[in-house]
């Protein structure tokens, strides 16, 4: 029994520690895997879906609900943003990294003049459980079967609609695709706002759990970024299987020498899969395939 | 003409109203005192610092209608190092060399103070840190008017060791002040008969504690030290609420500094045991005046915090010390913090600065956090005095030791 506990403890943090990285990746892999934008303000679309969900909770919303509003504000303004500034940027990979940053500037010192420097949070659903001599938060379950429903959603839009094959023929043949009558520009614009959407999802299932403040979205970046490096282009192929290996490798560091050490194992593994690996786990993954 | 002439003559009753009211404005003419201000404005702590900037600018308000420093009103000069500390190191640099400011207030993390302390000493100027912090800083230059280890930790770490046992798990953020504030309590704690079960250092901005949570219940400590920093730590205490982790937690920095009873939804913070020499709710009359005077001068504050009430003490300390002086002079004033009759009586209460260290002594207040995020005050101890660096040797009436000492590295 108490090595059962164990066990299951530490695939529990594992699983968790996986859809944190998830969560807060699958938005920016899917913006850099399919548009080639590497995008600086992935955070502060995270950030948005959280306050957009707090705020909602505190005018009455039920919390899924709220998380849904989250997720769409922050899709809907992605969109907008598509539209007015990223779309000038597609052969610019390099100036699209600064023009994102800016935004990202704006927008966290926009948030911290117009709503202040903290705003009160709503206390994550009650329920928690036991095993061993363990006590875990229930809460911690959807978030990761919430991170597995966002791999499986990712799969079925990409993969099985109409819309799928036209953001992949986009993102593979641009030229050819227009010629054969898909309206790309919309296929950017739906895409972006897909991946912000998903960072907006992110910050709406964490708000609870979380610390409200104009700068959240900085804690989920690093980690997105890691997962984005390790994982490669490609959501499917690349960022799960990514997210798993990092999950692994920080729980059992976190859990044998502190956060100190799964911070800096989770570094050391983007370091040796930049020099191993350089195109990420997509790149190794497709080359066999070949 | 006439609209004119009207608007002189009130202009005129403006300056007569003015003259009678402050005693200051004969001498408007002379210069002002100038005082240089850098406090984090915007960050990721923004939060807990702000209100040190509105503490100050109360108290400068207050004195400059009182009739000033010295009779010369007081001119604040502030920027916002923005979390930065190579940023605090640059507007340092400009307050003392281009506005040539009299004195210096600086910095809430101990990162930030060890940016500045460097700059205080080339420039030989008075800076004054008003931060609660790991103690042990010995230097000519820098008076330290916030709490030290010895006044927060000492009261503290041996009542919660009686109360509730003395296996302690600490968690303390990575760097300057959450490494010796853990080294602190590991000394405490051993020196109790106690335990630490576990320690673990936080890099600063880590948001989930899922495995910390797991870890802590695995080691089964008695009581938790937190020492955490930033608003992503204090996520923490929702997801140890969350995982129903159920143990009691000390800290030297939470509700005084972060007020989250205010801040999370409740019962997140219950049985946290926090001692600090200044919360909002202590009820005295000479901190309820100051609390009054604040709202009244800033409405919408959440909570006026240690951090707040520090600074706004620190200008009256200033006040104190350059008007027994009878000038801005550094080495003057110095000489009259060594004459060890340096007090004022600030909203917490009393407090003396020690001629040796250059820190000050504390009214300090122990209380809890209860279910419903409302507070029960425990235990006060009037006057502790800030001990621990004159007893290992420093000395600043003898030499200038520009140094930060620890229970593990002490003056030679």
């Amino acid at each position: 029994m108490d090595l059962l506990a164990e066990v299951f403890s530490f695939v529990f943090q594992a699983a968790d520690v996986f859809a944190f990285l998830v969560l807060a990746a699958s938005g920016l892999a899917i913006i850099f895997g399919m548009m080639g934008i590497i995008n600086l303000a992935h955070g502060e679309f995270i950030m948005c879906g959280a306050y957009v969900t707090v705020i909602s909770v505190q005018l009455g919303i039920p919390l899924p609900v709220a998380i849904l509003c989250g997720a769409l504000a922050a899709g809907l303004i992605g969109i907008a943003l598509e539209r007015t500034i990223i779309h000038r940027l597609y052969a610019r990979p390099l100036d699209s990294i600064v023009a994102t940053w800016g935004i990202s500037l704006i927008v966290t010192q926009g948030m911290l003049l117009a709503v202040g420097s903290t705003w009160p949070g709503i206390g994550t659903p009650a329920g928690s459980f036991i095993v061993g001599e363990y006590t875990y938060a229930s809460y911690r379950l959807v978030l990761i079967g919430s991170a597995i429903a966002v791999l499986v959603l990712i799969y079925c839009v990409f993969m099985k609609t109409r819309y799928g094959v036209f953001a992949r023929a986009t993102m593979q043949q641009p030229e050819m695709a227009r010629a054969l009558g898909v309206r790309t520009p919309m296929v950017y614009s739906v895409t972006f706002g897909i991946g912000a959407a998903l960072a907006g999802l992110t910050g709406g299932l964490f708000a609870p759990t979380m610390t409200l403040i104009p700068m959240m979205g900085m804690t989920f970046i690093v980690e997105a970024f890691v997962t984005v490096v390790v994982g490669g282009a490609d959501v499917l192929l690349g960022t799960a299987p990514a997210a798993i290996v990092l999950g692994v490798i920080k729980a059992a560091l976190t859990a044998w020498y502190g956060q100190l050490f799964g911070q800096i194992g989770l570094l050391i593994t983007v370091v040796i899969v930049i020099r191993v690996l350089p195109e990420g786990i997509t790149g190794w993954l497709t080359r066999r395939r070949v | 003409m006439q609209a004119q002439r009207g608007r002189s003559a009130l202009a005129l009753l403006g300056a007569a109203a003015l003259a009678s009211f402050t005693i200051a404005s004969a001498q408007a003419q002379q210069d002002p005192i100038k005082i240089g201000l850098l406090e984090d404005q915007t960050g990721e702590i923004a939060i807990f610092t702000l209100p040190k900037v509105r503490g100050t600018i109360l108290a400068v308000e207050e004195i400059n209608a009182a009739g000033g420093i010295l009779g010369r009103q007081i001119e604040l000069i502030d920027y916002d190092p923005q979390f930065d500390n190579a940023k605090f190191q640059e507007f340092a640099r400009r307050l003392l060399q281009k506005d040539k400011v009299d004195v210096l207030f600086a910095g809430a993390t101990s990162a930030s103070r060890e940016a500045v302390r460097p700059i205080a000493n080339r420039f030989d100027a008075l800076y004054f840190y008003t931060n609660q912090y790991e103690g042990g800083v010995c230097d000519a230059n820098v008076v330290a008017t916030g709490a030290v280890p010895e006044q927060q930790f000492s009261p503290l770490i041996p009542w919660m060791m009686e109360r509730f046992g003395g296996r302690v798990y600490t968690i303390a953020a990575d760097y300057n002040f959450g490494q010796i504030s853990a080294e602190w309590t590991r000394v405490l704690v051993e020196e109790g008969g106690g335990e630490i079960v576990g320690e673990e250092l936080i890099p600063l901005g880590v948001s989930q504690f899922g495995q910390t949570i797991q870890n802590m219940q695995k080691a089964k400590p008695d009581w938790i030290m937190a020492l955490t920093v930033g608003a992503s730590q204090d996520s923490f205490f929702e997801q140890a609420h969350a995982a129903k982790l159920g143990i009691p937690m000390a800290s030297s920095i939470r509700i005084a500094l972060g007020f989250e009873h205010k801040r999370f939804a409740p019962p997140a913070l219950q049985n946290m045991y926090v001692t600090a020499n200044w919360f909002e709710e202590i009820d005295r009359d000479v901190a309820n005046a100051f609390k009054a005077r604040w709202r009244e001068r800033w409405p919408d504050e959440t909570y006026i915090n240690q951090m707040g009430h520090n600074a706004y003490a620190g200008i009256y300390l200033y006040k104190k010390l350059a008007e027994t002086a009878g000038t801005t002079d550094k080495d003057a004033i110095r000489e009259v913090i060594a004459g060890g009759d340096a007090c004022i009586d600030a909203p917490e209460g009393r407090m003396c600065v020690d001629p040796k260290s250059q820190h000050l002594s504390h009214t300090i207040t122990l209380l809890s956090v209860n279910e419903d995020h409302s507070i029960k005050i425990h235990e006060k101890w009037d006057k502790i005095e800030p001990y621990w660096l004159a007893s290992v040797g420093c000395d600043l009436t003898v030499k200038d030791h520009n140094d930060q000492y620890t229970p593990s590295y002490l003056p030679e």
